[in-house]
């Protein structure tokens, strides 16, 4: 009988120093402050770290212009700006292109970076890169090396995506002697090279001390990534990170309310979140019907209940970073009378099949309520996403309404595939998007403005609205990228302040 | 024991041979086409045909199966579609750490059942005993996840006392593997605890009503000491059967405890594959963890041989 007390003890003992035991660390992961290095949350793990031959946002997300730089980057306007190339001329046929490319750069192998790198990695992009968006660089026909310090680009036919294209991924300078191990060992010009990687836990990457540019502020910096946004948002309330690159809930932000703690930084993003349409089959392919369903919602409603108010109403396909941006939210406004009107008295069954994600689903509550209002009753099916809703709503088109939040920048020209699943078919919209890309940037901007108002009349589908960018962080920490609007998140300027 | 033991061996091989077939087809009825997850919203569908051609999804699927088991068999669980690497590494990375950690969930379930456990059953006439039998139904009845996120929410965020998530490997650092594990251990343990606190509780009551223990008090040893010196071996004998089953259910327990604490064990990289239809990582991931299961079974069948004598 005594032994068995001594047992319950020596339980109560383990239980006891479980429960005290962290508090000579001073919290989890937070211990000692390192004023050098800071760890950012994120939810999307790469696959590996070659973006060369692996699809996912993730990758270049984490190495482009942190590891790997172009000859230009997107800055936090949607300018495009000078990186490796100090200054670009434009011939004025606006097929060739002459980058003047800095002297004093030097890969984190130590080897310098010259004109051939410039031929090797645009070379490279077409033999032997795995992804679909390298036909963006279809339009070049050579590149060559006029000197060390200078290369030239000739395309096949005057077009403004290219130079766009090259501030993306595709742009990436590699090393002619550092692509053996792509998906393990990156080799770049960036202020940051890679440290470690825990496979299911976290990146790190240490300053490059032979940097040619500013000095990256901090010695380290770790990407840990969450599947559970609980967990991530725990992780920055007990200090095991530092900033959550982007809440995936804005209710989740009251937690984070005490300006004495925490800061909370919302920009925009490239996401248009749209009502998508099936414009090839009834009732949707009468555009008396969609322009009904754009009359049906009270976008700044729908705003307020499904996203907190949080992002930003747009009315079409372009962002407010892009410059042909217009504010296109006039075309159609609330208006339930004139879409009864629209409708002439019919009613309407539809199915709209969502990929199963909290910014979907929210949504689709708000509009299925506010659809009854005119007479179209909505039937909301979730689907699993990716796999399933791919499955049924992208290649199979067999949905009424969907909702998702299309992500790619300046991605308006998926409405000119008419296989895509809008299944949008309209010759003029195709011809206005290739004049622009031929055309003068003034060209370029004109016919894209038509090209969204045309979408928008045509009520090719609805835009809910641009998703946010919510960004949560401890106080002190300081050059946040507000906007993400490129593919990388831009470390180079983050610090935190002592 | 010999051909008991040859016997046992061969249900082992069968059933994990069975495991395979019901595994591979209930990947092939899972909805989702691996190249199209791959290739995303900007997919052309002669991207996709080309990406299955490379995956080999594009050929009967009785022959990707013996491709499969075949593979397996040599020891070589194939190539995952989404990071392009060879499976087997990956899922041996993950199992150590998915082992510590049910490992340390037993541990933790240990002790508290065996003392509470046998503290129940010598007092189960008074009210101290009663209690822990009541207790004991309440931690059944919370699922371990649900234990994991009170955990995090009382220790992590209130107290910041400990770790809300995350895993140092202990060549790295052995404290913080330490502080950090020690959360999802307690939510594995608790829980597991608790089930077994009653079959311990059970095992011994049945053993304190056993003719040799009377036998032994009447030769002068108290009632404990009788209990402690011929009791326990005889009471450990269903315990040790409930601790094999519960070992399953500890690892299926792990994998959304590993959600929680965000470690990345084998839960983790499971849940991973299956979002991203990486088939080939999840049927890898899944017949490891049944294979587990089954070993664990055939350990338990064999120990419980060896631990009482009346089934020799």
């Amino acid at each position: 009988m005594r032994r068995i007390g001594i047992w319950i003890a020596a339980g109560g003992l383990l239980l006891g120093t479980a429960a005290c035991g962290g508090t000579s660390s001073g919290g989890g992961g937070g211990g000692t402050p390192k004023s050098q290095a800071l760890s950012v949350g994120f939810v999307a793990e790469p696959a590996n770290l070659d973006f060369t031959s692996t699809e996912g946002a993730a990758i270049p997300q984490a190495l482009l212009v942190n590891v790997y730089e172009g000859l230009v980057k997107l800055d936090q306007d949607g300018k495009i700006v000078p990186l490796l190339a100090e200054k670009w001329d434009v011939s004025p046929d606006r097929k060739t292109y002459t980058f003047n490319l800095r002297k004093d750069v030097k890969f984190s192998s130590g080897a310098p970076f010259t004109a051939d790198d410039v031929v090797f990695s645009l070379d490279r992009v077409k033999s032997d890169w795995k992804l679909k968006i390298k036909a963006q660089l279809d339009v070049v026909d050579k590149v060559e090396k006029k000197d060390d310090s200078t290369a030239v680009v000739t395309l096949k036919k005057p077009s403004n995506g290219f130079l766009y294209s090259m501030a993306t991924r595709l742009g990436a300078m590699f090393s002619r002697t550092g692509v053996a191990d792509l998906a393990n060992k990156p080799v770049g010009t960036g202020p940051y090279t890679l440290g470690s990687w825990r496979r299911g836990d976290s990146i790190q990457l240490n300053a490059n001390a032979s940097y040619w540019g500013t000095k990256p502020p901090l010695s380290s910096i770790t990407l840990k990534y969450f599947k559970d946004a609980t967990a991530m948002n725990n992780a920055l309330l007990t200090g095991g990170i530092d900033v959550i690159s982007a809440v995936q809930a804005p209710e989740s932000l009251q937690q984070f309310a005490d300006p004495n703690r925490f800061q909370t930084v919302e920009g925009t993003t490239n996401g248009e979140v749209v009502l998508s349409m099936n414009n090839s089959r009834p009732p949707f392919d009468d555009k008396k019907a969609r322009q009904a369903v754009r009359y049906a919602i009270d976008h700044k409603a729908l705003l307020e209940t499904a996203w907190a108010g949080r992002g930003q109403l747009i009315g079409s396909m372009v962002p407010p970073t892009d410059p042909w941006y217009e504010d296109r939210t006039g075309d159609y406004p609330y208006d339930p009378a004139k879409a009864k009107e629209l409708l002439g008295g019919k009613t309407l069954n539809v199915k709209m099949r969502i990929p199963n994600l909290p910014y979907a689903v929210a949504s689709a509550q708000v509009v299925k309520s506010q659809l009854a209002q005119v007479g179209i009753t909505a039937d909301i099916e979730p689907l699993e996403f990716p796999a399933r809703w791919l499955d049924v709503v992208f290649k199979q088109g067999d949905y009424d309404l969907s909702i998702i939040n299309h992500v790619e920048p300046r991605d308006m020209g998926i409405f000119a595939d008419k296989s895509y699943y809008f299944r949008y078919d309209n010759p003029e919209f195709g011809k206005l998007l290739a004049s622009a890309d031929e055309g003068t940037e003034q060209q370029q901007s004109d016919d894209l403005k038509k090209a969204a108002k045309l979408l928008s009349d045509d009520a090719a589908a609805d835009w809910l609205f641009l998703f946010p960018n919510l960004i949560v962080a401890k106080k002190g920490v300081t050059g946040l990228p507000k906007n993400a609007i490129a593919e990388s998140f831009d470390f180079t300027a983050l610090s935190k302040q002592q | 024991m010999t051909l008991y033991l040859i016997k046992r061996l061969a249900v082992l091989v069968a059933s994990t041979a069975v495991a395979g077939v019901v595994v591979f087809a209930f990947m092939a009825l899972l909805p989702g086409d691996p190249a199209e997850v791959a290739l995303g919203v900007n997919a052309t569908p002669d991207a996709v045909a080309a990406l299955r051609k490379q995956f080999g999804t594009d050929r009967p699927p009785v022959v990707q199966f013996f491709d499969w088991f075949g593979g397996l068999l040599q020891g070589d669980f194939g190539t995952s579609y989404v990071t392009s690497s060879p499976i087997g590494p990956q899922i041996s990375d993950r199992l150590g750490v998915t082992a510590v950690l049910v490992l340390g969930g037993m541990l933790v379930a240990l002790v508290i059942a065996v003392p509470l456990g046998t503290f129940a059953a010598v007092h189960h006439r008074n009210p101290l005993g009663a209690a822990i039998s009541a207790l004991s139904q309440v931690g059944i009845a919370i699922p371990a996840f649900l234990a994991g996120i009170l955990l995090v929410f009382v220790f992590a965020v209130q107290a910041q006392a400990l770790p809300s998530g995350g895993y140092v490997p202990i060549a790295e650092d052995p404290a913080q593997w330490l502080l950090g594990l020690l959360l999802p251990w307690l939510s594995l343990g608790l829980v597991q605890g608790a089930v077994l606190t009653r079959y311990v509780r059970s095992a011994v009551l049945d053993v304190m009503r056993e003719d040799y223990l009377r036998t032994a008090r009447a030769k002068g040893r108290g009632s404990t000491g009788a209990l402690w010196r011929h009791g326990l071996r005889n009471a450990s004998i269903p315990v040790v059967t409930v601790l094999g089953l519960q070992l399953a259910t500890l690892l299926i327990g792990a994998v959304v405890v590993e959600r929680v604490f965000v470690i990345p064990g084998l839960g983790d990289l499971l849940l991973n594959g299956v979002a991203g239809r990486d088939l080939l990582l999840v049927q890898g991931v899944v017949m490891v963890l049944v294979a587990a299961v089954l070993l664990i079974n055939f350990v338990v069948d064999v120990a419980y041989r060896v631990l009482d004598p009346r089934l020799r």
